[in-house]
């Protein structure tokens, strides 16, 4: 029998205003009562709506129904069927947008928490069933993949699991791209992320640290015969979208003003708030984060966990921020202002050249646009003046050009993205792409599934040649 | 991990230490730089590379200890390993049109210049260099500058070795006599500290001799990830780590790249001091037993 609650079980959380002080992770997950509980919501729908709201189409009521029974190892095994990386997608995908936006029982109340779902059989099965996976014999062909994002991770694992001998170069000292540098710990820990490292390496992945392709490799050696560093047969492009944007106003220059890579990635990766790390971060005290997206509400909330009084100043309104509403309502409640309907027109700064406040307008929305999004529109002599001492871009990314620049035989669209099918295949011969680095800024569920739609392009071009 | 196969101190605070790196070795030109981790707790640190041997996979930096991260780097030996070296970062340097040029180094900007002069030279140009140090003490690669150009002038802040004076002083006065003959520097290519690099610029400019500087500013992945290394080229905003590190020094912005390179001092301190603690200590009491020593 259903159970027909029309709430879903509320996940246990850090208390704000505990959790807006430490970096610790602020869900803290389901128990087996509670994912039992929810669990037994869902209506296994013989058309399961639910799934054609998933990127990679991860068999929901399956693996729901095998929480029912009690088998939570079997349950992420289902899930893993169509998803790599199930801890992680289960903290961060927009479920609301996606699954959960489907499921029958959003109708008439909450929708059936899958996301917790995952997480929870997920983690179960981490703490207690895991197993390093076993490297399959190798089928003596070689894939080198570039970037080690969740584009480059999937795509690795299936190949791998295929058994080809896969070699993922990365640029930065520690895999994991933007799980590892953008995503912070509170949302996403880090020791997850290395455990999915470390079963790419027991597949027998070679993951190569410290190396820029586009640097000191190109595609095309990659594809040659060179002893040294040749020898693919594929190369899959998962480099993501790493060019950070800045809204063209003056000021930008002024120390203080971060872009919210650069600030994330002081934070994630270089553990500028732990002692131990050299990575200086300078004073912040009153900070505006420009933009609602999801990064800059993780950028709000490091920003407020380092002991500083966030304002989020956002051009649109309540009904338009591009933030999953989970990340906006976290950020609220850990005592972070947001100024919507707002502009930033220029950085102030005291004589020396630091930040002293952010020159804004106010805005009203006009017409929607070819999206359907309302245009925002300045009123005029709105302006007013905010006090802070640094200010975070949060405006999105763009591909990175550095590998556009040595390879340019491979087509581009205006936006710098690598021109890709739906299964990732290039104009270049034996080059695949996908993730950010094809579409722009996006999910990780959508690189996800992209890597692993290229890891099977890329099965079926080497075994047809 | 990444190996030190050679390290040797080359004045009182300047370093040349080789790492062995293959892949960065195998890419590198000149201009172009690479990131170093000393360990998990270290900041990437970005460093010109000043000459490479691909054969061998070994690239070599020169290095003034200024900050911790240096410090460190200084404290480690031949066979040690870093954690971290990647590269070749930013574009190669350009030599192309030039025939005359004045190379003008300042301090360890020497270790950056002596290069690039070396590789004008290479390609035929004729090469005259300005060698600025704050004193003799710190004075490096003499032998190395004066083996690639025509004449080489060193000059002291405090009169200690060559001629005491500013590089500035120096090369207004060739760039007077060369405009006298009648047979101007085409190039000037200019790297150290950016108040000097600022200085020389404005004394070119007068001149009319298109130059080029090296900015090294702070950055953290050296890839254009970032956006901290930015700076502001004739208006528009460009980043040191995939537009330069070489840019026409006539357009840079000077007094904000000065502004923008204070930006961690207060904190570079404090890690200083939390990293060489025990190092300070140790001088203290090496330097007591020394006195005791004397004193006997």
């Amino acid at each position: 029998m259903a159970n027909m609650s029309p709430k879903k079980n509320a996940i246990p959380e850090q208390e704000p205003t505990v959790r807006n002080k430490n970096f610790d992770e602020v869900a803290l997950g389901y128990t087996v009562e509670l994912a039992l509980d929810e669990a037994a919501r869902c209506l296994h729908c013989k058309n399961p709506a639910c799934m054609t709201g998933c990127p990679v189409n991860v068999k929901i009521p399956d693996f729901i129904a095998l929480i029912c029974q009690q088998d939570f190892k079997g349950a992420y095994k289902k899930i893993l069927e169509d998803s790599s990386l199930p801890a992680i997608c289960g903290r961060v995908c927009p479920q609301e947008k996606q699954c959960e936006s489907k499921c029958v029982r959003g109708i008439k109340g909450e929708p059936v928490g899958i996301g917790r779902l995952e997480r929870f059989v997920a983690d179960w099965t981490m703490q207690n069933a895991d197993e390093m996976p076993e490297k399959v014999p190798s089928n003596g062909h070689r894939v080198a993949v570039i970037g080690s994002g969740p584009s480059g991770l999937a795509c690795a694992s299936d190949l791998a699991k295929l058994g080809y001998e896969v070699t993922v170069y990365e640029h930065f000292h520690k895999a994991g791209g933007v799980l590892a540098y953008g995503i912070p710990e509170f949302r996403l820990p880090k020791a997850l992320v290395q455990k999915e490292i470390d079963k790419l390496a027991a597949l027998g992945v070679n993951i190569v640290c410290d190396a820029t392709v586009g640097k000191c490799l190109t595609i095309d050696e990659l594809l040659s015969n060179d002893p040294d560093v040749g020898g693919y047969e594929a190369v899959f492009v998962g480099s993501g979208a790493g060019l950070p944007k800045f809204q063209k106003i003056p000021g930008l220059s002024y120390c203080g003003v971060f872009s919210a890579n650069e600030f994330l990635t002081r934070i994630n990766l270089m553990h500028a708030y732990d002692e131990r790390y050299d990575t200086p971060l300078m004073p912040i005290h009153k900070v505006a984060v420009v933009g609602a997206g999801n990064v800059a509400m993780d950028a709000a909330r490091c920003a407020k966990r380092l002991g500083a009084d966030v304002t989020v100043v956002y051009r649109r309104g309540e009904e338009e921020i591009p933030a999953r509403k989970e990340e906006y309502e976290h950020a609220k409640e850990e005592e972070i202002n947001f100024h919507l309907l707002c502009n930033p027109v220029e950085v102030l700064a005291d004589e020396k050249g630091w930040v002293r406040g952010l020159k804004c307008i106010q805005m009203e929305l006009g017409e929607p646009d070819e999206k359907g999004r309302r245009k925002p529109i300045e009123v005029p002599g709105s302006e007013f003046e905010m006090e802070c001492d640094s200010v975070i871009m949060a405006l999105g990314t763009s591909p990175n050009p550095l590998l556009r620049k040595v390879t340019p035989d491979m087509e581009y669209n205006e936006k710098g993205g690598i021109v890709a099918d739906e299964n990732g295949v290039t104009t270049k011969p034996g080059v695949f792409a996908g993730g950010d680095a094809v579409t722009g800024s996006a999910t990780v569920i959508k690189a996800m599934g992209a890597g692993k739609k290229a890891a099977a392009a890329i099965d079926k071009y080497i075994k047809s040649k | 991990m990444f190996k030190i196969v050679k390290k040797e101190q080359l004045s009182d605070n300047m370093y040349r230490v080789t790492f062995h790196a293959p892949l960065v070795a195998r890419k590198a030109q000149p201009g172009q730089f690479l990131m170093f981790r000393v360990d998990e707790f270290g900041e990437r640190m970005p460093i010109t590379i000043s000459y490479y041997d691909r054969e061998a996979g070994d690239v070599t930096v020169i290095m003034q200890k200024v900050g911790s991260t240096t410090a460190l780097l200084a404290s480690m030996n031949e066979g040690d390993y870093v954690a971290d070296v990647v590269g070749p970062l930013g574009n190669p340097a350009e030599f192309d049109d030039m025939h005359k040029v004045i190379v003008v180094g300042g301090g360890s900007g020497c270790a950056i210049a002596w290069p690039q002069a070396k590789e004008a030279n290479a390609r035929g140009c004729e090469v005259d260099i300005i060698a600025g140090f704050r004193s003799k003490n710190i004075v490096v690669l003499e032998d190395e500058m004066r083996a690639c150009c025509r004449n080489l002038y060193m000059m002291t802040d405090d009169g200690t070795y060559g001629e005491k004076g500013f590089v500035t002083v120096k090369l207004k006065e060739l760039l007077e006599q060369a405009k006298a003959e009648g047979k101007q520097y085409d190039h000037c290519i200019c790297i150290g500290p950016l108040p000097m690099m600022k200085f020389v610029c404005e004394i070119t400019k007068e001149y009319g001799v298109a130059t080029m500087v090296d900015m090294n500013c702070i950055m953290i992945d050296g890839s254009g990830m970032c956006g901290g290394c930015r700076l502001t080229v004739d208006g528009k905003m460009k980043f040191t780590c995939v537009d330069g590190p070489e840019f026409d020094g006539h357009l840079v912005d000077f007094d904000e790249a000065i502004a923008r390179s204070k930006i961690y001092e207060e904190q570079e301190q404090k890690v200083f001091q939390r990293r060489h603690h025990y190092c300070n200590l140790q001088a203290m009491a090496d330097a007591e037993a020394a006195n005791r020593k004397e004193e006997q």
